[in-house]
């Protein structure tokens, strides 16, 4: 048991829950992507995408993510949806596309799924049934 | 004295308000959704409140990781719509309602519910899009708005029941405040969705109708649901519901039912939407 208490929501699958453990991890990730609220500073990285990283301390790996637009890497690694969102929309990508790329499948395909009532609680809820964890 | 005379609970989805930006909103896609919202534009205007307060939350967009206050009161006499990284929405400004806002935070500090107190805050689709569900697009907001954020993204975000018993601390203040002032209390946020990762585009349409049924009828019930649930059955998401119970709590123990609509999807998401009047207004 962490300083957390009651971790039970380690069990939901495809589920990253910004708790305080991500949110440690991720704070210098997500406050590069909270700076991309401000159009001059959305240009700025646009202009020169390494150099303006070189302002934010964040790791190598959260530093390659960022680059690659590795969308659900950027969570594992600490980010949270709210902020990754807002290097998405610098891409001019919205959330719905930014879910269909983290789910690894078209726009066309996500966007059917939501249209057809969305994806199913069944069997969502646990890890335990999904194959992969 | 000053009275909250309803409540209404919507989602608050960003895509809905580029949707009414664009004019979009006759489109296959999104007609069914807000044909939904033509009685509630009705309704508000017959009631036409002095005062809304809209409960909702920021998303990184006031507030960031350097700050992150579980319940802000905004006490400002006006608030910028804000830029949230794709240019600010073609909104009024909003107007605030200081006098009642100060006297709120000072009525539910001494009530024991420790607010943040917040005199400058940009706002972001969490409020201007109830705003524009309720109200279309008009020249200016037709009434002042107080803003009241709860942090639902950072977890843990505050219980079901303390949004509850604060919901009720707001009832007292209000009912408290020696101007006649006719007050509606909008919770935003929800229903099921989920925006992240491999499990986004959660719907579970069954937990959402259940909610529905537990915040008109039974919110003790609604406020005893615990965080991991919300999380797995409405969505990682989906835990912004908690912001509906504000609104109940504001609300006298029994209420009438004026409107329900139910949608999927906007977007990423299941769209909920509930008026409800107290019994004796």
């Amino acid at each position: 048991m962490s300083q957390d208490g009651n971790q039970d929501y380690h069990d939901i699958p495809g589920t990253y829950v910004f708790d305080a453990e991500h949110s440690r991890k991720g704070y210098h990730l997500n406050m590069f992507c909270m700076s991309l609220r401000h159009a001059d500073n959305r240009d700025a990285f646009k202009a020169d995408e390494a150099a303006y990283l070189d302002r934010y301390p964040m790791t190598g790996e959260q530093r390659r993510a960022v680059l690659d637009r590795d969308w659900d890497g950027l969570l594992r690694l600490g980010g949270n949806i709210y902020y990754t969102s807002k290097l998405a929309a610098t891409d001019g990508i919205n959330f719905q596309e930014l879910a269909a790329r983290m789910t690894g499948v078209s726009s066309e395909e996500y966007r059917a799924m939501m249209l057809a009532g969305g994806r199913p609680i069944a069997g969502n809820r646990s890890k335990k049934e999904w194959a992969d964890g | 004295m000053a009275e909250i005379v309803a409540g209404a609970a919507m989602s608050h989805v960003p895509a809905i308000g580029v949707a009414i930006d664009q004019g979009n909103t006759g489109d296959a896609y999104w007609r069914p959704l807000f044909a939904g919202f033509e009685r509630s534009r009705q309704w508000i205007r017959e009631v036409d409140p002095d005062v809304v307060i809209v409960v909702y939350n920021d998303h990184a967009t006031a507030f960031s990781l350097e700050l992150i206050p579980t319940f802000a009161l905004g006490c400002a006499a006006e608030y910028q719509p804000a830029d949230e990284g794709w240019g600010r929405r073609p909104v009024p400004m909003v107007k605030g309602q200081p006098e009642l806002a100060w006297h709120m935070a000072q009525s539910v500090i001494l009530d024991e519910f420790d607010l943040t107190i917040v005199n400058k805050l940009e706002v972001d689709h969490g409020l201007t899009v109830p705003l524009s569900l309720m109200f279309g697009q008009p020249d200016a907001w037709p009434c002042p708005v107080i803003p009241l954020c709860v942090n639902v993204v950072q977890y843990p975000p505050p219980t079901g029941n303390r949004c509850l018993n604060l919901g009720r601390a707001i009832g007292r203040a209000v009912r408290s405040f020696d101007r006649d002032l006719r007050v509606v209390i909008f919770g935003t946020g929800g229903m099921s969705h989920q925006l992240q990762s491999k499990r986004a585009g959660l719907i579970n349409s069954e937990f959402d109708n259940r909610f529905l049924d537990l915040i008109a009828h039974d919110p003790r019930a609604a406020a005893a649901i615990p965080h991991v649930e919300y999380l797995r059955e409405a969505g990682s998401e989906g835990i912004e519901l908690v912001m509906w119970l504000v609104m109940r709590g504001a609300l006298d123990e029994n209420v009438r039912e004026v409107h329900r609509h139910y949608h999927v999807p906007a977007s990423n998401t299941a769209v909920g939407h509930i008026i409800l009047e107290n019994e004796t207004t």
